[in-house]
């Protein structure tokens, strides 16, 4: 009897993989592809920023627009991530732990500003306070520029970046439910008591995520940028517009050092990611192993 | 007991079943008018106010002065190449992402966690950078163009290379949707179908293939949506000749910067338009990935 069955099992193991060859042609493949389009762009940018040294690629760096690019860079994303940090928690709160009435149409207008195009969404904010625009006529008569000035760029930027923490949350909340929140109010915890101690810690890595790639956005966005920025040297140049400033200057080297710069930025976030993705699973895991008492902690996010 | 969301893509929004919420006692918690009040408000100033005044705009122009901004002939070939670049683009990543997605699930191999993450680059890097990046590889000195171009495959500076730049900005939609529900896939039933006799490429097409269909069609309406849009990556890559390698969004900031307020807006509404269209097909495909993914477990 013992020859029929182990037969079996070992045709089932085979059954739910492929044969070594496949699996190696597959990846090899799937691993040139991520040579050809991810790696070698990523070497690229390095490669051209010291193409002339060291002492170029500094130099490059030192140059004052580079700095006041950068300062930009910083401010723009300082505004622009914290508004989109309340109103992404905001929006999950209220999504996430409610039920009312045309909650899915809200969740879709949440996700609007993805799908619309960079240079779309700076055309719209020229139409409004732009010279010819809505509030054109008002603002110049007061004084105040906001298009081809930095409120015009941290407007673009969050606009840009509006979704990016809401739909990590959103998800994130529902999965996880209300009966910890309403297990804590019941105790007779306030409501910021019971975000910041029941809540928060249960969103901390969803929202270190949504935050980081959040801030990569804001800092690396151009189409909506160029748009509003009106490209002043020195002025309202971000980074990224320095970058395009500079190449289309014939200045390879200086404009892959900045880039660099940003390239830098990209490494950083996909690292941070990453570390925030494995301590989320790792506490999952964990979490899973918990005595059935606590069901809860088995919903499972991502 | 709890709704358990399993293989919810990680880049969409996944309202889940609303059976829970409903059995507990509604607005428990404090903060619902504050939170949707200010959810509300926000989304008004910063999202639909200013799309408003998109809309608006365009109702200066008479009817035949918009089609006629719309329907010129160096619009009409920006049209055709966002889109068929876009296509294509979407395509090629559908193919190469459901690979990727396969590869980083099912198989094991060295650097395996770095290739991971690294999928996410193209959210992370700029699109600027990664444009100057791409034409630095494939221009004719580049590290690959020097061998293609003595080939004849010229990419840089041609609608080729527009469709290398959209394939970066689009990859990781593909792979980050189809990898969780991969995860999630049930051994049991490849188990099942092995034991009644199905071979690897059967399994593959009649079980595996309907499980992942609609995080692999979510995937790609996303690539073809983002690409649509794209900018940064795009302009400096593809040379940008009138008919031959504009993009529709470079059209709108070629009449912008001649001060036609009017005809850039005209062009802009038909791509606002075009992605209402798209947002909606997305979110009816989540869905239904949602209802087949209830319906299996």
């Amino acid at each position: 009897m013992s020859g029929p069955s182990s037969q079996p099992v070992r045709r089932v193991q085979a059954g739910t993989t492929e044969a070594p060859w496949v699996r190696y042609l597959l990846i090899t493949v799937a691993l040139l592809f991520v040579l050809l389009f991810l790696v070698l762009p990523l070497a690229a940018v390095f490669t051209e920023a010291l193409r002339k040294g060291a002492g170029a690629y500094l130099d490059a760096l030192k140059e004052p627009d580079a700095w006041s690019a950068i300062k930009l860079t910083l401010i723009a994303a300082a505004i622009a991530v914290p508004l989109n940090l309340v109103f992404g928690v905001a929006a999950a709160w209220a999504i996430a732990k409610y039920e009312f009435r045309g909650k899915s149409f809200l969740t879709t207008l949440v996700d609007l500003p993805f799908s619309v195009s960079p240079v779309v969404a700076g055309l719209m904010y020229v139409l409004l306070f732009g010279a010819q625009g809505w509030f054109g006529p008002w603002l110049q008569a007061h004084d105040v520029k906001i298009i081809f000035a930095v409120p015009g760029i941290v407007l673009a930027t969050v606009f840009v970046t509006f979704p990016f923490i809401a739909r990590e949350l959103i998800p994130l909340m529902q999965a996880q439910g209300s009966d910890e929140e309403q297990a804590a109010i019941v105790l007779g915890a306030t409501g910021w008591q019971t975000f910041r101690h029941v809540t928060l810690p249960n969103i901390k890595w969803g929202l270190i995520y949504g935050v980081i790639l959040c801030n990569a956005r804001a800092m690396g966005e151009f189409g909506a940028v160029s748009v509003v920025s009106g490209h002043i040297r020195g002025q309202t140049n971000t980074l990224p517009l320095h970058v395009e400033i500079l190449y289309n200057e014939y200045q390879s080297v200086a404009a892959f050092a900045v880039a660099s710069l940003l390239a830098i930025l990209a490494l950083v976030t996909l690292a941070i990611k990453s570390v925030a993705e494995w301590r989320h699973e790792a506490e999952m895991k964990a979490a899973a192993e918990l005595p059935p008492e606590r069901p809860q902690a088995l919903a499972v996010v991502r | 007991m709890n709704a358990l969301i399993s293989g919810a893509p990680s880049a969409g929004l996944a309202p889940l079943p609303r059976a829970q919420a409903k059995r507990t006692p509604q607005r428990v918690l404090p903060g619902f008018k504050l939170t949707l009040g200010y959810t509300v408000l926000y989304l008004c100033l910063i999202v639909l106010i200013p799309i408003t005044a998109l809309f608006f705009k365009t109702f200066t122009l008479t009817w035949e002065q918009f089609v006629l901004a719309v329907t010129s002939p160096r619009v009409l070939a920006s049209y055709r190449l966002t889109f068929g670049a876009s296509l294509i683009a979407a395509l090629v990543n559908l193919v190469f992402g459901l690979l990727l997605a396969w590869v980083l699930v099912r198989y094991k191999f060295p650097g395996k966690k770095i290739v991971d993450a690294l999928v996410d680059l193209p959210f992370a890097l700029p699109t600027a950078v990664a444009g100057i990046s791409l034409t630095a590889l494939l221009a004719g000195n580049g590290w690959l163009g020097q061998y293609l171009e003595p080939m004849g495959i010229k990419l840089a500076f041609t609608p080729a290379g527009v469709v290398i730049a959209l394939i970066f900005v689009g990859m990781p939609f593909v792979v980050r949707t189809v990898q969780p529900v991969l995860e999630d896939a049930e051994k049991e039933l490849e188990e099942a179908a092995t034991a009644l006799g199905a071979n690897r490429l059967q399994i593959f097409t009649k079980v595996i293939f309907p499980h992942i269909a609609p995080a692999l069609l979510t995937g790609f309406a996303m690539a073809f949506a983002r690409a649509i849009g794209e900018y940064g990556s795009v302009i400096f890559i593809a040379g940008n000749m009138p008919m031959v390698s504009e993009i529709t969004p470079l059209i709108i900031i070629g009449k912008l910067e001649q001060y036609d307020y009017a005809g850039a807006t005209a062009v802009a509404v038909v791509m606002l338009l075009i992605s209402f269209i798209l947002l909606l097909v997305i979110n009816a495909l989540q869905t239904w990935q949602r209802k087949a993914m209830g319906a299996s477990s």
